[in-house]
């Protein structure tokens, strides 16, 4: 049923979807182009305030900012992306076998989780720069860790619900075992569920490579990174206030858009059911 | 008898409601008296919670209302919230029916009372807590069981109900509207619950509608009927002549329902080899630890169950909730493995059995379930759903004729072949508990188990799919092991019944001759608290 009072909700999905998109799109072009490249030195032009040459101006080095934004875009979601993938892939099939065998198996993962969430994850992504060096590899390592226990909870408390579904005691009637049902009938029908959660995820993620490369662990130059861009515009902020406005902007804008979406998508999922 | 006041407790003329564009009531026009026992009755969608929600003007945001509701002459159309809120609780009462999500599950129950009163009354939390405790003691729950402090949790079902109803009475409604209260409740319970209502409605002269979909509840407690189908109001009158002469083919329909037992066959000779051993099965569940030092000793469910079913022969399995029939079906089933005992299965060990011969083995026995929403992976099509046990066989027929062999039970159980590209979602209840048969016959079982599979269903429905049944056992030679808390379905399909109560098997034999000579205390306490239609 969809009513006036729906309306506003339905905006907010679609402007995260939109937002989404472009910031995405944005990582596409920023691969195959950019005004200049963004690596490029000019120190006669340093500083510069956003002008038709430089439509976001340049930093202290001369580079152009909108071209670093460009390619910057790229780190920020290829991170979060891949740290999301990483969870994903370990944390669901731990959350449906924590609950489809039950008992020991499930609280011996449980418990994993549990120790994985009391771990501040900025001393784990210390810890593992300290081990391999700092690094957009690394970082994709140290998010991707902390997305497993979100994905494991999520997935093994839908998983829960829909093994107290006579659908599934069908199945086992039938002769299926705990793995094909798993796949066959639990794992489908929480998608929904995984999708909104990838989605928020992915924001956090955008934030968590931002905040690692604003602190010096994550992406490393020359590889442009928005966390990086902030860290550098951040003693400058006197000299030029817009240096560190449009990365901060990109990070916001993005993280609202994945907010909105994820939202949205939360929204639709729980009035399907 | 109370002589007729001037002015109807409740009166409700031409009500109409709809929700955004779809109309659900049209044109409803009610009375009640003061004492007087209303049953709203109707088959689920007929709108009759909807009915009581809109005298307590409790209706959903987007539902629009024309018509009035007056209350003791009092118009509560168009009162402001704020009005309203005055008079629910204190002018009407309401009973939900699920005694589970009614009450704070933190709260205790005297508390629970307590605040309905304060809410409404300017008394010192002493007072409150005093008249709590007597309404408590009114509806039933004085001494140990009805302790102000306990919480919900420590309740039964029934004393749960019990404590919604004190609720609804604390402050001495005029008007108490009870939306199938007996509902969630078994046999037993339901009687002591409807007996209290009775009770209340007559010794406070308090107007009661009684919303149910049973005709056999409405037959024993209620004054007058209003028979509700499709949102319209088709039958009214008092009770015992309305019931004599019902106009309406709807209501016709729905008495002829309550009424009917399914043709069966002749029962299987005695002689006729069994096909379903069950013998001394224990199953218990862990408790809750005490403390830290101490286990608590395991939840007996099953203790000591042994049963036979024979060929071709329908068994009857009831009991009330928590008795463990659920627990002895699901070992039955090898979906959990038991404490102790074992389950022969076509003169094999089937509790025993594992991986090959465990699959093998299910192939003789299926099971149809009691939620008719909850059996089927929504995502999964019809023709997916019912040739899932193919699964069972080593050597699965080709597509061509898995497809022909879902069409002809399609047929079978009485849907059309084109229903297999269809989604479970398209489905009614009814029509779901057919497909639900249908998946259990195609691996051409020798015995079916029935989980409650009726219970979920509207009483015309339900005659229909024990009729369907009947019929299949009759052409397949089918077993079926039908487990159900309700007597009158079991009597109507069942040659031989068991009794089942706390765990162990209480009485067996032949069904008409546990309910017309019941031997266990606890039999004959079932069959008397079973409403029946005279």
């Amino acid at each position: 049923m969809s009513s006036a009072r729906d309306r506003p909700r339905r905006m907010g999905l679609i402007a995260g979807a939109v937002l989404t998109v472009f910031f995405v799109g944005v990582a596409v072009v920023g691969q195959f182009w950019t005004p200049y490249d963004p690596g490029a030195m000019s120190i006669m032009d340093k500083l510069e305030a956003p002008n038709l040459h430089h439509w976001l101006g340049t930093d202290q080095l001369g580079r152009d900012v909108l071209s670093q934004l460009l390619a910057g875009a790229k780190t920020s979601v290829g991170v979060a992306l891949l740290s999301v993938i990483i969870g994903a892939l370990v944390g669901v099939p731990l959350g449906l076998m924590a609950a489809a065998r039950r008992g020991a198996v499930d609280e011996l993962i449980m418990r994993g989780n549990d120790l994985i969430f009391a771990f501040p994850s900025l001393l784990l992504a210390i810890l593992i720069t300290a081990a391999f060096g700092p690094g957009a590899v690394n970082a994709i390592i140290a998010i991707g860790i902390f997305n497993i226990p979100v994905f494991a909870r999520v997935t093994r408390g839908g998983a829960l619900q829909l093994w107290t579904r006579d659908f599934s005691s069908a199945a086992r009637v039938a002769g299926k075992g705990l793995i094909r049902i798993s796949f066959e009938h639990v794992l489908p029908n929480l998608v929904g569920l995984l999708v909104v959660q990838a989605t928020i995820q992915f924001s956090l993620g955008v934030m968590a490579e931002a905040g690692l490369s604003y602190v010096g662990l994550g992406a490393q130059p020359p590889t442009p990174s928005w966390g990086r861009m902030l860290n550098e515009a951040q003693t400058l902020t006197a000299l030029s206030p817009t240096l560190a406005l449009f990365p901060g902007l990109a990070v916001l804008f993005f993280v609202l858009g994945l907010n909105l979406l994820g939202d949205g998508l939360r929204r639709r999922q729980e009035r399907s059911e | 008898m109370t002589s007729a006041p001037p002015v109807p407790l409740l009166q409700i003329d031409a009500l109409s409601v709809s929700i955004g564009s779809t109309p659900i009531l049209e044109n409803i026009s009610l009375t009640v008296g003061a004492g007087e026992i209303l049953g709203l009755v109707g088959a689920s969608g007929s709108g009759k919670t909807l009915t009581a929600l809109a005298i307590m003007q409790l209706l959903p945001a987007n539902s629009t209302l024309t018509g009035e509701i007056r209350l003791r002459g009092e118009l509560l159309t168009g009162k402001s919230e704020s009005e309203l809120q005055s008079v629910r609780g204190r002018d009407l009462g309401f009973v939900f029916q699920e005694p589970l999500t009614a009450l704070n599950p933190l709260m205790q129950i005297g508390d629970q009372v307590a605040e309905t009163i304060r809410l409404h009354r300017s008394v010192s939390a002493a007072e409150a807590a005093r008249a709590a405790r007597e309404t408590l003691e009114l509806v039933g729950l004085a001494g140990g069981r009805g302790a102000p402090h306990l919480l919900p949790y420590e309740l039964s079902g029934g004393e749960r109900q019990r404590v919604a109803i004190a609720m609804a009475v604390a402050l001495q409604p005029p008007l108490l509207i009870a939306d199938e209260p007996t509902t969630a409740l078994d046999v037993v319970t339901q009687a002591h619950v409807l007996r209290l209502l009775e009770e209340l409605a007559h010794s406070r002269n308090m107007g009661l509608i009684l919303v149910t979909h049973d005709l056999a509840v409405v037959a024993q407690v209620t004054d007058r009927v209003a028979l509700l189908h499709q949102g319209e109001i088709v039958e009214q009158g008092a009770t015992a002549q309305l019931l004599r002469h019902l106009q309406h083919p709807y209501g016709r329909a729905l008495l002829a329902a309550a009424r009917s037992k399914p043709k069966h066959g002749a029962p299987p000779p005695a002689a006729a080899a069994s096909v379903l051993e069950v013998c001394g099965i224990v199953q218990e569940y862990p408790r809750r630890r005490l403390s830290l030092e101490r286990a608590a000793p395991p939840l007996r469910a099953v203790d000591g169950v042994s049963l036979t079913v024979h060929a071709g022969e329908t068994v009857g399995l009831v009991g009330e909730s928590g008795s463990g029939k659920s627990s002895l079906l699901r070992v039955i089933l090898a979906l959990e493995s038991a404490r102790g005992g074992e389950v022969t299965l076509l003169g094999e060990d089937f509790s025993g059995a594992r991986g090959r011969r465990l699959r093998r083995l299910r192939r003789g026995i299926q099971a149809v379930f009691q939620d008719p929403y909850g059996s089927f992976d929504p995502r999964w099509s019809v023709e997916r759903l019912i040739a899932e046990p193919y699964f069972l066989l080593d050597s699965p027929p080709d597509i061509a004729t898995r497809r022909r062999n879902v069409a002809a039970l399609l047929e079978l159980v009485g849907l059309s072949a084109a229903d297999a590209q269809r989604y479970p979602h398209e489905f009614s209840g009814g029509q779901r508990q057919r497909i639900a048969i249908a998946r259990a016959l195609i691996t051409e079982p020798a015995v079916i188990a029935f989980d409650e599979a009726v219970s979920a269903l509207d009483v015309l429905v339900r005659t229909q799919i024990l009729e369907l049944l009947a019929h299949l056992s009759e052409r397949l030679g089918l077993a079926y092991l039908f487990v159900s808390h309700d007597l009158n379905v079991v009597r109507s399909i069942a040659d031989r019944t068991y009794v089942m109560q706390h765990g162990r098997i209480v009485e067996h034999g032949p069904t008409e001759a546990i309910f017309t000579s019941p031997h266990h205390a606890y039999t004959q306490a079932l069959i008397a608290a079973a409403p029946i239609l005279v």
